[in-house]
């Protein structure tokens, strides 16, 4: 029988070490299935998180041989026979234990955005074409691949003051809802960094979902930060008119 | 004594899935300080999962639906064993709850004028099922989350519940640990909510999570509460069978709504042998017809043309695809096809894009360029704890129950998208009876120091069994067990042989042993699961073997009709002198002016 072998990090958030684990394969497996197998025979200890096994939850992201990824949606027969397989978590949030981190920043940064806020009035007729864009960024299964690869969080720890692509994904997604009536420019601004991204897209070469994180979200939100901020013209006129409707 | 922590609310939620979301929005709303708990992280229940639709007679491509005939599809597929106020709750309040997801930021399909698109599923007259392409499922848990979140309500995630707690009659709070380091927590609460989902994990193939191990059902018979309705399993007829390392993931049963075919490997499109006499006239008499049902379904007209018979209920698919495996007509691996490539393959993308690409990465099949290998996988529980239609309270008082962990809504089979739909009706209603509850008792209840004792003990007690069984290996025998008597079609001997070598796997679970430390422990997790593993699937087996006649999920070879008798009560299980008892009990009488609409005819097509 073939096998494959696996080097795991085991450990917790003082210390950790690579394990290796040969794994007998099976046709079609993903590596979710081979971390399985280890817990199932091996280590009943191995602490990994999944739901779904089919990509739609986001609960699975790891990072495989260097590339953030979910484990079930990653084949083993995409690695050469005897390559080493090396699972680790990401690297961007603090370890828990083996490949589980913890990633409840996401969580509270997400609780700060200004949520969906229709007019009170609004008769709720609107079309597919308004809303194809919106729906990319819906797509999104919260895996934080995105998070996990972006240099101002992964290298510069800026989670002081960015919130990541992730949640520019989420504002765009509010901000471009053809039923939303709030501004969340200086919130983007300034609550949200979204300075700070210089575009790199790194973000959405991970993403599994295939959202064009920031060619499709980013940009248009820089775009219009810099509308309602930078622009002499826009800011004479909300001189004259005032703004339109800001957070409080 | 082993330390724990304690938080105080008035209503607990456990479970953050659809159901439980909905039903802490609700209590939230109404004043109360709501604590919600979930064994995963928030956003990631089986809800996230669900692809097709919800199910809501909204009338806005079939305007001649209404609530009446989507109470009508539901009792039918249910074949009459459901709870009929729950049918007729559940199709009258679902649009209201559709449009208000809506209003809380959802961004549903839209028809040509602006409004929730339909699509249609097996069962349902008319296009009922309100989408999102197919991932209909994580649109409505992100609004539920995000409205959640917005409304204050505290979520305890990664947290598991182990037992509830009571103060004499009553529900007084739960507890249970933290996964992430194992930690003991007490919640004190005045009304508890379970929303905790299925119990896949009882069966080897199975389209669930490792969370569906019946927790709430078990917690629920455990304080006192009873299970109905525990012998119908919903095997969806459509999971992937191969590649291995897949199989069981769901195929959407939106395949079949978009025009997809089922063929053997003959080649024949077997469906027409399998539609029920009675209802055959529903479907369409030819491929000439049925073509014509799906072109112009594609380009949203109306049409006089019936619709094909992959449409057909679940339970009648699932055991057409299994009899053409077994009979010898089946594809390479076990299945049969499912073939959708013959429509234009943009849309396909567009409107199946997660199947797209879930075929297309797991097994290197294009949809949009040949068939899908598909058979049967455990998708759903129809049964669950007994609840009242209204309040959604169950016979412990101040316990409520909502969403696939509850009773009697869907009968004998549930129809695609009356789950995501059954979630916000009912966790509505549940977090107000719960609300109601809590506010009427006033003060927190007391809890007992020696119950919390008792609590830790069997927590604690996995570590002690130095010379225990793995967990895994208790699983699999359970799954061996359930897969071998008391699966899709069931028989007598092999049932009786399947409660004895369950009631011989106690012995087992209860010597499962768990090592190391509790910190994020997955091998102590399902040593612990398994108990209520064990008790779900004592309660499918016992109901089945007593059920001597075949209806809706539940086949019996060796009594294929359905009886009328045993339409006339639900058969439920609960804990008797420290023994799980089976009853029967009777149906409520369903109200004149509801009976009508059975004999009021409906149009053939739809
Ligand atoms: C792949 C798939 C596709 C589906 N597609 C559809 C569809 O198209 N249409 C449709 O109508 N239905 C569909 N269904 C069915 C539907 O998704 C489920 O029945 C429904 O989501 C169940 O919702 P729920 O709120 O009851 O439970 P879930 O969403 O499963 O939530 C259960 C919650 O309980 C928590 N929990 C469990 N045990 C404990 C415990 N001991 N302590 C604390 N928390 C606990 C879990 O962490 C989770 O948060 C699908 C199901 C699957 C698996
Ligand atoms: S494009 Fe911006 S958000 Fe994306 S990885 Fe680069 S810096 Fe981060
Ligand atoms: S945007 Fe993409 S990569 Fe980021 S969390 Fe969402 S799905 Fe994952
Ligand atoms: S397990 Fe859900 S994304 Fe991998």
């Amino acid at each position: 029988m073939r096998e494959a072998t696996l080097s795991v990090f085991r450990g917790d958030k003082d210390t950790g070490e690579f394990k290796t684990y040969k794994v007998p394969i099976e046709e079609g497996m993903v590596v979710l299935d081979a971390i399985h197998y280890i817990q199932a025979h091996e280590d009943p200890e191995l602490a990994v998180r999944w739901n779904c096994k089919a990509a739609k939850c986001g609960s699975c992201s790891a990072e495989v041989n260097g590339r953030p990824s979910l484990m079930c949606k990653t084949r083993m027969d995409h690695f050469a026979d005897g390559e080493e397989i090396r699972v680790e978590p990401l690297h961007t949030f603090p370890v828990i234990k083996d490949l589980v981190t913890d990633v409840s920043w996401n969580y509270e940064v997400n609780k700060r955005i200004p949520g969906f806020t229709p007019a009170p009035d609004a008769d709720w007729t609107f079309y597919q074409e308004d809303i194809e864009r919106v729906q990319e960024f819906r797509k999104c299964i919260e895996c934080f691949l995105c998070q996990d690869v972006c240099h101002v969080l992964r290298d510069h720890d800026r989670k002081d003051a960015f919130f990541g692509p992730r949640f520019l994904v989420r504002t765009a997604g509010l901000e471009m809802h053809p039923m939303d009536t709030l501004n969340r420019a200086e919130f983007i601004k300034d609550q949200e960094g979204i300075g700070f991204c210089n575009i790199t897209k790194c973000c959405s070469e991970v993403c599994p979902e295939e959202i064009h994180i920031t060619d499709n979200a980013i940009i248009p939100l820089k775009e219009r930060v810099v509308d309602e901020f930078y622009d002499p013209v826009m800011m004479i006129w909300n001189k004259i008119f005032g703004k339109k409707k800001q957070l409080v | 004594m082993a330390n724990y922590e304690t938080h105080e609310h008035d209503v607990l939620v456990i479970g953050a899935g659809g159901a439980g979301l909905r039903a802490a929005i609700e209590a939230s709303a109404k004043g109360l300080s709501v604590g919600l708990v979930c064994k995963s992280l928030l956003g990631k229940a089986h809800t996230v999962m669900a692809e097709g639709g919800v199910a809501a007679a909204l009338g806005n491509v079939d305007s001649a639906d209404g609530w009446e005939t989507h109470f009508r599809d539901t009792m039918m597929g249910g074949k009459m064993l459901n709870n009929w106020r729950m049918a007729q709750l559940h199709a009258q309040e679902a649009p209201d709850r559709v449009r208000e997801l809506e209003h809380w930021g959802a961004v549903f399909d839209r028809t040509k004028n602006g409004k929730i698109l339909q699509r249609a599923f097996g069962g349902h007259t008319y296009k009922r099922l309100c989408h999102v392409g197919d991932r209909t499922g994580l649109e409505m848990i992100r609004t539920l989350q995000d409205q959640g979140v917005h409304q204050g309500i505290k979520v305890y995630m990664e947290c598991a519940i182990s037992k509830l707690l009571k103060d004499g009659d009553t529900i007084a709070g739960a507890f249970g640990y933290f996964r992430q380091d194992g930690r003991y927590v007490l919640f004190k609460a005045k009304a508890v909510v379970l929303a905790t989902g299925g119990v896949g994990r009882s069966f080897p193939v199975t389209s669930n999570s490792w969370e569906y191990t019946g927790d709430g059902q078990g917690l629920a018979y455990e304080a006192g509460a009873d299970l109905i309705d525990m012998e119908f399993v919903q095997f969806h007829p459509t999971g992937m069978v191969w590649p291995p390392g897949v199989r069981g993931i769901l195929v959407t049963e939106a395949v079949r709504g978009e025009g997809g075919i089922l063929r053997n490997n003959k080649g024949e499109r077997f469906m027409w042998k399998y539609l029920p006499e009675d209802r055959r006239n529903e479907y369409a008499a030819d491929e000439e017809e049925a073509k014509r049902w799906v072109d112009a379904a594609m380009k949203g007209e109306k049409t006089n043309d019936r619709r094909p018979p992959e449409l057909s209920t679940r339970d009648n698919v699932a055991r057409a695809i299994y009899t053409e495996v077994k009979e010898g007509r089946g594809s390479p691996h076990g299945g049969v096809f499912l073939d959708i490539s013959y429509q234009d393959s943009e849309r396909v993308k567009k409107k199946l894009p997660s199947m797209y690409h879930q075929f297309k990465e797991l097994a290197d099949v294009d949809i949009t360029a040949g068939p899908m290998e598909v058979g049967p996988t455990m998708h759903y529980i129809m049964g669950g704890i007994r609840v009242d239609a209204d309040t959604a309270g169950t016979r412990v008082p101040g316990l409520f129950a909502a969403g696939e962990v509850a009773g009697g809504m869907h009968g004998s089979n549930r129809l695609g998208g009356n789950s995501l739909s059954d979630l916000i009706v009912f966790g509505q209603r549940a977090g107000a009876g719960a609300a109601e509850f809590a506010k009427k008792i006033g003060g927190q209840p007391k809890i007992n120091e020696a119950d919390i004792t008792a609590a830790i003990e069997e927590l604690e007690a996995p570590f002690k069994r130095a010379n225990g069984l793995n967990p895994y290996d208790v699983q699999t025998k359970l799954h061996e067990i359930m897969s071998k008597y008391v699966g899709i079609f069931r028989e007598e001997n092999d049932l009786k042989q399947g409660i004895a070598e369950l009631e011989a796997l106690q012995a087992e679970v209860d010597n499962a042993k768990a090592q190391g430390t509790k910190l994020f422990n997955p091998g102590w997790h399902l040593a612990l699961n398994l108990k209520t593993m064990l008790i779900c699937s004592q309660a499918i087996a016992k109901a089945a073997l007593l059920r001597k006649e075949s209806r809706g999920a539940h086949s019996r070879l060796d009594y294929p009709n359905t009886e009328a008798d045993f339409g006339k009560f639900n058969y439920s299980s609960s804990l008797e002198g420290g023994k799980m008892a089976l009853k029967e009990s009777p149906l409520n009488e369903m109200p004149e002016d509801l009976k009508k609409l059975f004999a009021k005819k409906e149009p053939a097509h739809a």
